[in-house]
């Protein structure tokens, strides 16, 4: 979608403040989001594009001025609720009202090291790669009303092909609740020029990772 | 603009509603903690009581995780494989390789999983890293990301004005420096490998890890200087 959180390019947001000695969380809550994400992550009650998109969909103006951990409360608030695992009603009371939906799995403490590992999210191919490093493509000018992974400042751009990091899952339709539908993925580059007109920092070249469906030969 | 609606429209509750949750978590709260809690901390405080007594979470395990964050998975990690790759010619090759299998050949840490990707500075060519679209950072060898690496204004300038962005850091590079920005748009996950320091030679890989800043494996900074260790 065509949201805030494609940030890539825009102006006015200000210098790049740098925290001095920046401890790993500011308050304890922070800490309990990151971990009940990863906790429901392990147990499968959604995916990480979940949570994107459900950030994505908030209100530009709270998506704006939100605190990072504060987003991931409100993207998880909307996960629980729309997914079926908690009703609006249980949040407002604070407690459970009802039995749990199963899950897959429950993270406990003698397995967290072992989630810590992120999983892969390498899937089978579907077909062969149709592109190769070297070779030219254009991105395509697509403006999804539903998560993707392709920024607006990247969109009909042509590229090169750089690196091919084999076939994943991906995340348009992984979001779209459609399954991994699994695509290629490669590192596209593009001159500076290419991206931001002809005043564009010659010596800076830009790189997304660019999922198949997002491109065409060029 | 009314964020209190906006933000409560988005989550399907009315502004009365709203108003009673506060009221009832504020009764449950001060007598255990005499003390005005923030209307973030309530809810996240709401959430993880559901989610627990409905058996999806085990609070134990969320207290192990943010442990982990707190005290094991830090820039450390990154700083230990750098310096290994400018000592160890045939490692940095395999980290330039296939940087998830040389790191997890190291054993030393966390395991990393699939997709690392090692970028290298040189003379000529400087990297950066960012996700303009969320976060995406590598945990595994720097831990969590800092708050201005996912902000606004290092997501939205660091494709376009990567030089306005280094000077922000205080650091200058040579004009004809080819900048490279990687932007974390997939699952793939990038860490800088930057240049050894002059004045380092014959140093231990140790040593030489206390040199390797976080931001210099992000590639907003360089790494210190021989007399700049602490």
């Amino acid at each position: 979608m065509d949201g805030v959180h494609d940030m890539g390019g825009m102006d006015g947001f200000g210098k790049v403040e740098a925290e001095k000695d920046e401890p790993v969380f500011h308050a304890p809550w922070e800490g309990r989001v990151l971990s009940m994400q990863r906790a429901m992550g392990y147990a499968g009650a959604w995916h990480i594009d979940h949570s994107r998109f459900a950030q994505e969909q908030l209100p530009p103006a709270e998506y704006l001025t939100a605190s990072y951990y504060r987003r991931w409360a409100l993207a998880m608030e909307k996960n629980v609720t729309e997914r079926g695992y908690v009703t609006p009603e249980e949040l407002k009371a604070g407690h459970a009202l009802k039995p749990g939906k199963p899950l897959k799995r429950k993270l406990t403490p003698d397995v967290v090291d072992a989630s810590l590992c992120r999983s892969t999210f390498y899937r089978p191919q579907q077909g062969p790669a149709r592109f190769k490093p070297g070779d030219r493509v254009r991105t395509k000018n697509i403006h999804p009303a539903s998560h993707t992974r392709l920024p607006r400042y990247a969109r009909d751009k042509v590229g090169v092909v750089e690196l091919c990091h084999g076939c994943h899952m991906f995340p348009d339709s992984v979001a779209a609740d459609r399954g991994d539908d699994p695509q290629w993925l490669y590192t596209v580059v593009f001159p500076a020029q290419e991206l931001w007109g002809p005043d564009a920092d010659p010596t800076l070249k830009v790189s997304i990772d660019a999922f198949e469906p997002y491109l065409e030969p060029a | 603009m009314d964020f209190q609606r906006l933000r409560c429209s988005a989550l399907g509750w009315d502004d009365a509603e709203q108003e009673t949750v506060m009221a009832d978590h504020d009764h449950d709260h001060h007598h255990e903690h005499g003390s005005e809690l923030s209307e973030t901390q309530l809810r996240v405080r709401a959430l993880e009581t559901v989610l627990t007594e409905k058996g999806y979470i085990d609070p134990s395990a969320l207290d192990a995780i943010i442990e982990a964050y707190e005290t094991k998975i830090g820039p450390r990690n990154g700083a230990v494989v750098v310096a290994r790759a400018w000592t160890d010619p045939a490692f940095k090759k395999a980290l330039l390789e296939d940087a998830t299998k040389a790191v997890g050949s190291m054993g030393h840490m966390s395991r990393v999983g699939d997709h690392l990707v090692a970028v290298e500075n040189t003379p000529t060519r400087h990297n950066m890293i960012v996700c303009t679209l969320c976060s995406c950072y590598p945990w595994e060898v720097l831990g969590l990301p800092p708050v201005w690496y996912k902000s606004a204004p290092y997501r939205s300038r660091a494709v376009k004005d990567p030089r306005g962005v280094l000077s922000d850091f205080g650091i200058t590079l040579p004009k004809d420096t080819e900048i490279r920005v990687w932007d974390s748009t997939a699952e793939t996950r990038f860490i800088v490998l930057p240049m050894r320091p002059a004045g380092t030679e014959g140093w231990s890989a140790d040593k030489l890890a206390d040199l390797v800043t976080r931001d210099s494996m992000i590639g907003t900074g360089l790494p210190l200087n021989p007399g700049e260790v602490k």
